[in-house]
């Protein structure tokens, strides 16, 4: 029943738009309709296109094209400028190193000038305090030979004194020094 | 996941045909009647009627805006996903327009750009169930080749002036063979606008014919019936292809033909 209907509005509908059965496309009646219509959808698309859309895109892509290429020139740029600044810290450096081994050299040079003045100060010190060293230990060594002289007759006096006899100054003296020449 | 969502699908689609098949299935195929022209206001089809051509023409005008417009409205250096799709389009065209036609080809990149973008919102309109496909009328398809062939024709004979008939005559060719030659070329040329146009209208008539013929044996099929409606899946995402495909064809035939007008020479 369903598909009876249906095929009677198929037959309708084929009977409305006359000729070619089961092609609408070659039903020429609707041709004008389809064409007057495309012809304006045509053109509106055409307008949208040219008018608006193409140019407008065209700008963006070549906006986005320029500013790759603007970013890409900085960042050169940037790289030109870093490379500079490195080779400019490089250059302080290298004259700050020669300059401070230049202080260093000269301070060196001032310290051995004040050192050596110092050691020859005080080596004369030494020195004279050596001789003078030497001569009071010339006259300790003196003074100590006188002593034992003197110690000597006192001593040999004392044993003869002791031993009972008579102490003959000058004897004695004459013994100590015999003595002493060994 | 994807596994358990197509069972699921399957199941569903048995269970269906159970409930919903026809208590006497009936093979009722009117896979025609998609492309039939009718009014809208009602009454005779006249060539200022306001009918489903209207309709679906104003809706591809309107993707069209929307796209390429609404969609590239922020000019934004890093774009959105609408105006990043506008973008590439407007790449494909414009850069298939200067590889086959050449530097001078570029004048005519709007032309070209209207005939592709027009062709392609049509076809993946007409994909939309239930709606009404212009692109598989050969009065629209025929316009469309025709303004080509007219446009080549006239470009070619004012930029080249006689020397257009180069165009017949295969000078590298033997002498003998060139007037046979150039009746070929001359039948080719005329036979150009015809294959044109009706390579695009072809094509997707006869992929929505086979969706309704599909579809008619899925109510027929009664449980069965998920073996077509599968088909019709498997149809379907062809002729999304298909509907994708027929527009570069177009176009790029668009842009063969415009190379022959602008550089006749073989």
């Amino acid at each position: 029943m369903a598909s009876n209907t249906q095929d009677a509005a198929h037959g309708a509908a084929e009977a409305a738009h006359g000729s070619a059965p089961g092609m609408p496309q070659l039903d020429f009646s609707t041709f004008g309709n389809q064409i007057f219509w495309l012809a304006i959808a045509l053109v509106a698309i055409y307008l949208i296109l040219s008018r608006v859309a193409l140019p407008r895109i065209a700008a963006v892509l070549a906006e986005r094209q320029g500013t790759i290429t603007n970013d890409l020139a900085a960042a050169e740029e940037l790289k030109a400028k870093a490379v500079e600044a490195e080779d400019a810290y490089n250059k302080a450096l290298a004259e700050a190193r020669a300059e401070a081994q230049r202080i260093a050299a000269e301070t060196r040079a001032e310290i051995q000038v004040g050192l050596d003045e110092a050691i020859a100060k005080a080596d004369e010190q030494i020195s004279a305090k050596t001789a003078e060293s030497e001569k009071a230990i010339g006259e300790i060594k003196a003074g100590a030979l006188e002593s034992v002289k003197v110690v000597a007759a006192d001593t040999a006096e004392a044993l003869v004194t002791a031993l009972g006899g008579k102490a003959d100054a000058k004897a004695v003296a004459d013994a100590v020094a015999d003595q002493l020449k060994g | 996941m994807g596994k358990l969502f197509f069972y699921v699908a399957l199941a569903l689609v048995v269970v269906s045909g159970l409930i919903f098949a026809p208590e006497h299935a009936a093979l009722a195929i009117h896979p025609m009647d998609q492309f039939n022209v009718a009014s809208l206001t009602g009454g005779a089809v006249s060539t200022f009627a306001i009918t489903n051509v209207t309709l679906w023409l104003a809706l591809a005008v309107v993707c069209v805006f929307l796209l390429m417009v609404v969609g590239s409205s922020r000019r934004a250096i890093v774009p959105s996903r609408a105006q990043s799709i506008a973008e590439l389009t407007y790449g494909f065209i414009y850069k298939m327009v200067e590889d086959v036609a050449g530097k001078d080809g570029v004048k005519f990149f709007p032309y070209i750009m209207t005939l592709f973008m027009f062709i392609l919102m049509a076809n993946f309109l007409g994909l939309i169930p239930m709606s009404f496909t212009t692109t598989s009328h050969i009065a629209v398809t025929a316009i469309l080749a025709g303004l080509v062939f007219f446009t080549v024709t006239i470009v070619g004979f004012v930029k080249n002036g006689v020397g257009f008939l180069g165009l017949f005559w295969v000078s590298s060719a033997p002498l003998a063979l060139r007037p046979i030659l150039a009746i070929i070329e001359l039948i080719s040329y005329f036979v150009r606008p015809v294959s044109h146009s009706i390579r695009l209208a072809g094509n997707v008539m006869a992929g929505h014919a086979v969706l309704k013929v599909f579809a008619g044996f899925a109510g027929a099929l009664g449980l069965f019936s998920f073996l077509p409606i599968f088909a019709i899946t498997a149809v379907y995402a062809l002729e999304v292809l298909v509907a994708f495909i027929q527009a570069y064809v177009f176009t790029i035939l668009t842009c063969v033909y415009l190379k022959d007008a602008l550089h006749p020479s073989h």
